[in-house]
């Protein structure tokens, strides 16, 4: 099964396989959702949207369908 | 004059660049416009030695040489352009101490297109404490740059940065990363068909046109050189951010050391608490409310002086200059009441200011747009509708500028076009005086009706917003894709200096873009006031004395003045509008007060003042209001009553009665059609919403 940041629980971690969908805004590449980059998910907001993320030592909020986009696989820990 | 050299600022949003460039400019600063774009251009100027002059540029915050907003364009486009007379001679790009990697993304790409540029790494006294260190040696070396390590907190390090710019000729120009690694045979089929152009800026100019659409394209004709589709270009943006961010980890992977254990945790504390699905509510609605009092509590008594100064200056042009007929009066009643009108707004929108920066340099701001933007993004707002919304109770002017950091332009135009509804400072005297004529002096409780009736407009204002939003979501379509990256950054103690200067610059733009068109109506409502048809206009006074019987000398002036108001241009414009707000419960006086209005709604007080004739008794509130409850219809009836009152109130919450806001959503949207639609839009609302008002309550 894929996972993505969408999937991601509170305090989970996950490593970045592939953002390379079209949807995702070039802004957030560049703010570190890179390939091989580890995300924290921090917090999240009513209804699990947004989602506040630690990538690439950035501390940021993105919206849950921006996040589904985003491949990752689970750290276990 | 000595020399000059052009100085650019260039960072990511909150690192701190705004404070560097208040500590090189000091108070010598001035902001005006991009040509064709309304983004606030920072200038100031820096003293070096002997002479020496620095332009310092204060370029909007971005992530990347990649544009997603029109002010991240305004960058790309200056660096883009060598014959820009702001072309930077040196670039200053700032980061902080944390954010230092995602920082040298923008500087490795400002290298590339060979530019001098100096790395500012702020925040250094925190060094320690964040547990980090810096082998600043080598990465001066690795970067080709040159570093000066600043604290604008503790006013550190600018002598050294001054210096460095001043030597900016010893930068070296040597690019970072060979941007060929790209794609190669496509940049090396570019470079061939442009053999004199710098081949990085090539690669911007294409990829710009495929984000963006909007930037020009200068000398160059690449539309032939279009071999790729936007799909291919932005995969190979990616690629070129992975390529960056490899060459920079190399680089911090020698040069930072990072001791993690160091960390602290102010930043996780603080948000388990403000971001919390319940205490982060409770908390934002209590500091809310904290600003509201605050707000309206403190700018009391300045708003007093400055009615009062403006009357008394009216006054004594009236005494002074006895013999200017006309001219006189237009300056005491036309330009002096007009400016009056605008200043009298300054404390409660410098107040409202204040608070908003505070929250918005401590990095609150972040988590209320965090909050919120669930619950915004149902009604086709985002979180970030949140400070315009707040900002729309002091004026819709700045609120309407406020929301340029949308980048969803749905989002921003429905964030535009609702904004008006909040319960601005303007109509405040308005529901003053109508809450004060109608709503019974009683409580309930504790709480009076009078206060309740205030906070339910305020409401009513709010809920009307989100409403139309609403509807205005499902109707318009647009193509543009939605997309929200919200930085969250560290929690600080604002800088009194930043604040205060974000302050003045929001005033000020208050003044000035309110300000003349206030002022410009004003005069055209004291002309269609002064200046009438007939002879009833001309010898009113003979028409006057005829029916009058004893009155004073002061009553009978009053008398006159009315009866003068009657019969002017704006008397008739009144009387021609009668039959069509009769519905609503107003006469004809009524109608000239909202026909004024349409400057500034609070003029309405004024003028009724005047068409009541209380002017020579002061604009004193008890006299406006008892001559107002002693007003009746031929038949008797009173004119304000619970129904007309409401329905009045009703009126001024939703119509669209500011020609300034007009002007700022045609300069915000670049189209007529906006603005149009909202006049039309929330007139429509107001006069049915006081129709039904009216005629179910009467």
């Amino acid at each position: 099964m894929r996972f993505t940041i969408a999937d991601l629980k509170k305090g989970e971690k996950g490593i970045i396989i592939d953002s390379s969908s079209e949807d995702i805004p070039l802004k957030l590449l560049e703010m570190g959702c890179l390939p091989g980059n580890e995300v924290h998910l921090l917090q999240l907001a009513p209804f699990s949207d947004p989602m506040y993320l630690n990538v690439n030592d950035s501390f940021l909020a993105i919206r849950k369908e921006t996040a589904a986009l985003i491949i990752i696989e689970k750290i276990n820990g | 004059m000595g020399k000059q050299l052009n100085v650019a600022l260039i960072g990511n949003p909150n690192t701190g660049k705004t404070s560097v460039f208040n500590a090189l400019t000091g108070l010598n600063q001035k902001v005006g416009n991009y040509p064709g774009v309304t983004v606030d251009k920072k200038q100031g100027v820096c003293k070096l030695s002997r002479g020496v002059k620095a332009n310092i540029l204060d370029l909007p915050g971005t992530y990347s040489l990649n544009a997603s907003s029109l002010d991240e364009n305004v960058v790309i486009e200056l660096l883009l352009n060598k014959n820009d007379k702001d072309y930077p001679d040196v670039a200053l790009i700032i980061s902080d101490v944390e954010t230092l990697k995602r920082n040298l993304l923008l500087f490795t790409q400002i290298k590339d297109l060979k530019i001098p540029t100096i790395l500012v790494i702020n925040m250094s006294d925190l060094m320690r404490r964040k547990g980090i260190a810096l082998d600043i040696e080598l990465l001066e070396e690795k970067l080709h740059t040159k570093i000066a390590l600043v604290s604008t907190r503790k006013n550190n390090g600018m002598e050294g940065l001054k210096q460095l710019i001043e030597n900016y000729k010893t930068i070296s120009i040597e690019p970072c990363l060979d941007t060929t690694i790209i794609d190669e045979d496509y940049f090396k089929s570019l470079q061939k068909a442009f053999p004199n152009q710098d081949i990085y800026k090539l690669w911007l100019v294409i990829t710009q046109d495929a984000n963006f659409g909007k930037i020009s394209r200068q000398e160059l004709d690449i539309s032939r050189f279009k071999t790729k589709s936007n799909q291919e270009l932005k995969h190979l943006q990616q690629k070129e951010a992975i390529k960056r961010y490899q060459f920079i980890n190399g680089v911090l992977n020698k040069a930072q050391t990072i001791d993690r254990s160091k960390a602290t945790g102010l930043r996780s504390k603080l948000d388990r608490l403000l971001i919390h699905k319940v205490w982060g509510y409770v908390i934002f609605f209590l500091i809310l409310l904290g600003i509201f009092q605050a707000v309206y509590d403190w700018a009391t008594l300045p708003m007093d002086i400055i009615d009062s100064s403006f009357a008394s200056l009216a006054e004594w042009v009236k005494v002074s200059f006895p013999g200017g007929g006309k001219v006189t009066d237009l300056i005491a009643e036309g330009i002096i009441s007009g400016i009056g009108g605008v200043v009298i707004f300054i404390p409660q929108i410098a107040f409202l200011f204040l608070f908003i920066s505070i929250l918005e340099e401590s990095g609150y701001m972040s988590r209320v747009v965090f909050l919120m933007d669930r619950v915004m993004r149902r009604f086709g707002l985002s979180g970030k509708s949140v400070v315009p919304l707040i900002s729309g109770t002091a004026c819709a002017i700045p609120a309407v500028m406020a929301t340029r950091n949308i980048e969803n332009w749905k989002e921003r135009l429905i964030t535009i076009l609702v904004v008006p509804f909040t319960t601005c400072a303007a109509r405040l005297p308005v529901y003053l005086i109508i809450i004060a004529l109608v709503i019974p002096d009683n409580s309930v409780m504790g709480l009076s009706y009078q206060a309740l009736t205030l906070m339910g407009l305020y409401l009513i204002g709010f809920g009307m917003a989100i409403f139309s939003a609403y509807i205005l979501d499902r109707i318009l379509k647009t193509k543009h894709k939605t997309f929200f990256v919200v930085e969250m950054p560290n929690y600080k103690l604002p800088l009194i200096k930043n604040v205060l200067i974000t302050v003045i610059e929001k005033t000020k733009t208050f003044v000035l873009e309110a300000g003349k068109i206030i002022l410009a109506i004003s005069i055209v409502l004291w002309v269609m006031a002064s200046y009438g048809p007939g002879d009833k206009f001309n010898n009113a006074e003979s028409y006057v004395n005829k029916n009058s019987t004893f009155q004073s000398n002061y009553e009978l002036n009053d008398q006159i003045a009315a009866f003068k108001l009657e019969h002017s241009y704006i008397g008739i414009v009144g009387k021609t509008i009668e039959p069509l707000i009769r519905p609503l419960g107003y006469d004809w006086k009524v109608g000239i007060g909202l026909v004024a209005s349409f400057a500034a709604r609070e003029v309405f007080v004024g003028t009724l003042a005047t068409i009541y004739s209380v002017g020579s008794a002061s604009e004193d509130e008890e006299t406006i209001k008892t001559r107002m409850e002693n007003e009746t219809y031929e038949d008797g009836t009173k004119v304000f009553t619970l129904a007309s009152g409401i329905s009045l109130l009703l009126f001024y919450a939703f119509a669209m009665q500011c020609m300034s806001t007009l002007a700022i959503v045609r300069r915000e949207t670049k189209s007529w059609k906006w603005p149009i639609l909202q006049l039309t839009g929330m007139t429509a609302i107001a006069y049915i919403c006081a129709l039904i008002a009216f005629q179910t309550l009467k």
